[in-house]
């Protein structure tokens, strides 16, 4: 597996060919409280970089999922949707959200390391 | 303005709180447990929270008070024997709500908890229809500490030994280390609990015993979804200046005896809409899977009829199901009528339903 890389909406994503898993960060979740509704995008539809792709609800508030880069959604997991508590267990693992069929793999490259992500959050939550 | 901080402030540090503001003071939204663990936590054991923020309005009169407090509450407070509690409003002349509140009649006359975000507006209405003829003193060297859920007595009695013995919404002044507390046995979870009024100087050092006895702070976020889940309104959401006690479904908090003779600001008004009905009331929502409906989501009948709005809606932790309260028309009241919720521009089945969502466990008659 290709190393993670991670959006400033807090999204992670790992490649594997053309195949993008992409989740949101533990970060995210922490910020977010208990996790408990989410909407994934439709199988077979595309989704565009930056652009809303589904929803996470917590106990105190709603928040868009952004995409963090364009393709077709090949996948999207529903254990999520089932037991939407998953995400706060496991958000960088079991947890993932979707899979795209990247278009553009260059779209990668505006995206951050997890050094980077790391100091960006902590940055961000300050 | 700056954001005011309770005496309780540095225990909330000391313990992980995430804060908001609330009502203009710096309030634990959540520990770091999470609102869901809290929630269940004061299920099933007993949970600390802190309401200093809410008003304590001590009153200071005799028969006269009750006699002018009458005119303004719809209670028969001639009757209310002393330290028993009722909840109520504060309405103007068109029974519109400026806050809910619970009222105690103490040995000097009486104390009212008010909600932080109306308390100062509350004062100045009560002291001009008062006249100024009464002292009243809007406490702010005391906090107030609730303790909720069903281990709550055990733990509030190895500590001030006799709360036990009171029922729910009495209270009664008790002495602790030279010093008079105020402890009714009340509360806004549904659950059995009690809420302590203490001196500032004095609220840490009481509620770490609570701690140390097994409770746990809890945040204002699982507050929210407690109450949600016992179908109890707050006010902002389901109440406010343009709803009356009718339309909320709260019918019950008036007193009887004041429904046949009124003479209480609002009363002709609620008389008019007990006798020819209000064209919306509050109600309880389960929207159908996981779907959570905000406050003011839109509520449909069939697909393009708007009925009402949602006030609050959140996921229920003990129920382990999404929940929500909001107005609807009346004709579309009835238990189990199939409505339409709009989230995010697509419309969702839900069903109107009993409330509460979690039956309360008051403790009723333990003397």
């Amino acid at each position: 597996m290709s190393e993670v890389k991670f959006s400033k909406e807090h999204e992670w994503i790992s490649l594997e060919g053309d195949v993008a898993t992409i989740g949101i960060t533990k970060h995210a979740t922490e910020m977010l409280g208990d996790i408990v509704f989410v909407e994934l995008p439709e199988k077979g539809s595309n989704v565009e970089k930056d652009g809303t792709a589904g929803v996470v609800e917590s106990t105190k508030s709603a928040s868009d999922v952004y995409t963090p880069v364009s393709g077709e959604v090949m996948d999207t997991n529903q254990a999520i949707v089932d037991d939407p508590s998953k995400i706060n267990e496991d958000p960088e693992g079991s947890a993932w959200f979707f899979k795209l069929k990247m278009k553009d793999n260059s779209e990668l490259d505006s995206l951050m390391n997890s050094e980077e992500y790391e100091k960006f959050s902590k940055e961000s939550s300050s | 303005m700056e954001t005011k901080k309770t005496s309780l402030n540095n225990l909330h540090q000391r313990n992980q709180a995430k804060f908001v503001e609330f009502a203009g003071y710096e309030m634990p939204i959540q520990y770091s447990k999470g609102i869901i663990e809290e929630h269940k936590f004061t299920r099933k054991h007993s949970g600390i929270f802190d309401v200093s923020h809410m008003g304590q309005l001590f009153i200071y009169g005799g028969e006269n008070l009750t006699i002018e407090l009458e005119k303004i509450f719809p209670l028969d407070l001639k009757n209310l024997k002393q330290n028993s509690s009722k909840y109520s409003f504060l309405m103007n002349e068109e029974a519109g709500i400026y806050d809910d509140l619970i009222i105690t009649k103490i040995e000097e006359g009486y104390l009212i908890i008010l909600n932080a975000a109306c308390k100062e507006n509350d004062f100045q209405i009560l002291s001009k229809l008062l006249g100024g003829n009464f002292k009243m003193i809007l406490e702010n060297e005391r906090a107030l500490v609730a303790l909720q859920g069903p281990r709550s007595v055990e733990i509030l009695n190895s500590v001030l030994n006799g709360v036990e013995k009171l029922n729910f919404m009495t209270g009664k002044w008790i002495d602790f280390k030279n010093q008079r507390l105020f402890v009714t046995r009340s509360g806004y979870t549904g659950e059995d609990g009690f809420e302590i009024s203490i001196l500032n100087n004095f609220a840490e050092e009481f509620t770490q015993k609570l701690i140390d006895k097994g409770a746990q702070l809890i945040g204002l976020g699982a507050r929210d979804t407690l109450r949600l889940e016992a179908g109890l309104c707050l006010y902002g959401h389901e109440l406010d200046i343009n709803k009356t006690p009718i339309e909320a479904n709260l019918k019950w908090a008036i007193s009887k005896e004041r429904l046949s003779n009124g003479g209480f600001v609002g009363s002709e008004k609620i008389m008019n809409q007990i006798q020819g009905g209000t064209s919306q009331i509050r109600v309880g929502i389960k929207p159908e899977g996981r779907l959570i409906a905000r406050e003011k989501t839109k509520i449909f009948k069939g697909t393009d009829k708007q009925i009402g709005e949602i006030t609050s809606g959140t996921f229920g932790p003990s129920i382990n199901r999404p929940i929500a309260m909001g107005y609807v028309d009346k004709e579309f009241s009835k238990i189990d009528t199939k409505i339409f919720l709009e989230v995010r521009g697509k419309k969702y089945p839900a069903n109107i339903c009993e409330l509460p969502f979690y039956k309360k466990n008051y403790v009723k008659g333990v003397n």
